[in-house]
């Protein structure tokens, strides 16, 4: 059997007395899609800010493929930002290079881990438009051209043009049509099973982690009070603050 | 291959004054390979919460349930995942997909997820979908338009498409004409040709009583119920 790709013990993050998140442990295995759902403030995207290292915990662990995260020097976990790990950030723009055109976008990210030959940078770059089914005659325009949808699978062309094994996804589908999140959603189904990411995704839509992940994590005030197989979990909800969660979900 | 033992489960609604329900209390059976076992007993006795619990979709209160050797009752989630992806298939009365994917492809899908190249995938899953007579040109368009016939036997391929060694099925037969309603039979009737473990709630009796090894009446084991 495998180990886990990323493994977090005792991790706790404090704003002076508030408690941003605290006593979360858990392993993330290859292949693995892991959900984090609860209310606004309830800390899953200060969770996902300090797994992926942009804000730094008072205590606990982090592993990552045996390395310890918190203890890494900036430069070694930069790199691994820019390589094996990806970020796909709620507002587009926030992920993206709004001056400059998407196919450099796409191709930037690439020159960050020393891709040079302009030809093939550029042939990468239509491949993944592709894949994210962007027309390639758009690979000139910039992404302040895009709508909202478009922006958003530009991001992701973006933060996974290099093969990273580890994806941090803020409510990737937030603000979005419902018809384009079923889209958004049916490309990231296949890309992670096509490339076996593993995928740590924070949402509020139940609906999406249903369709998306494997395991799910509910977080109310900082702490994570129930977790386990996703469709368990929504099905079958043990705490109170779960059956309240799923509970309160309008019918369709 | 599918062996429950003394299984119980209660549900506690913690938002309705913490009223805790026994729903099942001393659940035993066991299915072997090649074996077809209906469950029975009336409505609300607690069929399909135990099929969900056999599936890990509701989590056990005590007891055991071994499905091809691997112990459920308290199992890792990502252990059960992959019982699920290799060994346990389940066909649902619903189908639950994402909108706008190909009904070959919603076919396809557990044979893709088991590492199964894409060609090979599509062609069994265009295959079963030729057999369960879902016309040609339905095949590249979502399930989610299909009339209720037509999505029952897309969840039907889905979970023929991969010869799982146990299947779950909850009345695979229910919204079918006579002629699909062969098909499927004869579907649940090679899967125990080829040594699967099956344990079905079929409400149609002459169908129950064609592929039904034996039954199993879960009125016994419901808490206040039993007779």
């Amino acid at each position: 059997m495998s180990a886990p790709i990323l493994s977090v013990r005792g991790l706790e993050r404090r704003y002076g007395a508030r408690i941003g998140c605290t006593g979360i442990g858990f392993d993330l295995w290859p292949g693995e899609v892991l959900g984090i759902v609860g209310e606004s403030g309830s800390g899953k995207s200060t969770l996902l800010s300090c797994l992926a290292g942009h804000q730094r915990p008072e205590a606990g662990r982090v592993t990552y493929d045996g390395r310890d995260v918190l203890a890494m020097a900036e430069t070694e976990r930069r790199r691994l930002a820019r390589t094996e790990w990806a970020y796909v950030h709620q507002h587009a723009r926030d992920g993206l290079r709004m001056g400059v055109s998407a196919g450099a976008n796409v191709g930037e990210r690439l020159m960050a881990t020393g891709a040079r030959h302009y030809g093939r940078l550029r042939a990468q770059a239509i491949d993944w438009l592709d894949r994210v089914e962007i027309d390639q005659t758009r690979i000139d325009d910039r992404p302040t051209a895009f709508s909202g949808g478009m922006q958003q699978r530009l991001q992701i062309a973006r933060n996974l043009v290099t093969g990273p094994r580890l994806v941090f996804m803020d409510e990737p589908t937030g603000g979005l049509d419902v018809s384009v999140q079923a889209r958004l959603l049916d490309l990231l189904r296949g890309l992670v099973r096509d490339m076996g990411l593993s995928v740590i995704i924070v949402t509020h839509d139940l609906a999406v982690v249903r369709l998306l992940a494997d395991r799910l994590m509910v977080m109310k005030s900082g702490r994570v009070v129930e977790q386990g197989l996703t469709d368990q979990v929504l099905d079958d909800p043990q705490h109170a603050y779960t059956q309240l969660l799923v509970s309160s979900v309008l019918q369709v | 291959m599918i062996s429950v033992e003394n299984l119980s489960k209660s549900f506690t609604l913690h938002n309705q004054g913490g009223t805790v329900i026994p729903v099942m209390a001393g659940a035993s059976l066991h299915v072997g390979p090649g074996e077809c076992v209906g469950l029975v007993g009336q409505s609300g006795a607690g069929k399909s919460t135990l099929m969900r619990m056999i599936q890990g979709n509701y989590l056990a209160g005590a007891g055991s349930i071994r499905i091809a050797g691997t112990e459920l009752v308290g199992a890792e989630p990502r252990a059960v995942t992959r019982l699920r992806r290799e060994t346990l298939g389940h066909v649902s009365q619903f189908l639950r997909v994402l909108p706008r994917v190909p009904a070959v492809d919603v076919v396809a899908e557990p044979l893709r997820a088991l590492g199964t190249p894409e060609a090979e995938a599509r062609a069994r899953a265009e295959c079963l979908l030729w057999r369960l007579n879902i016309p040609r040109r339905l095949w590249s368009l979502s399930p989610t338009t299909f009339s209720g016939g037509e999505q029952q036997r897309v969840n039907i391929a889905r979970g023929f498409v991969h010869p799982f060694p146990c299947l779950l099925l909850d009345e695979p037969t229910a919204s079918l004409d006579a002629l699909n309603r062969e098909v499927v039979l004869t579907l649940i009737e090679e899967a125990k040709a080829r040594g699967a473990a099956i344990l079905g709630i079929f409400h149609d009796a002459p169908a129950r009583d064609r592929v039904c090894d034996r039954l199993v009446d879960v009125t016994a084991c419901t808490p206040g119920r039993a007779a």
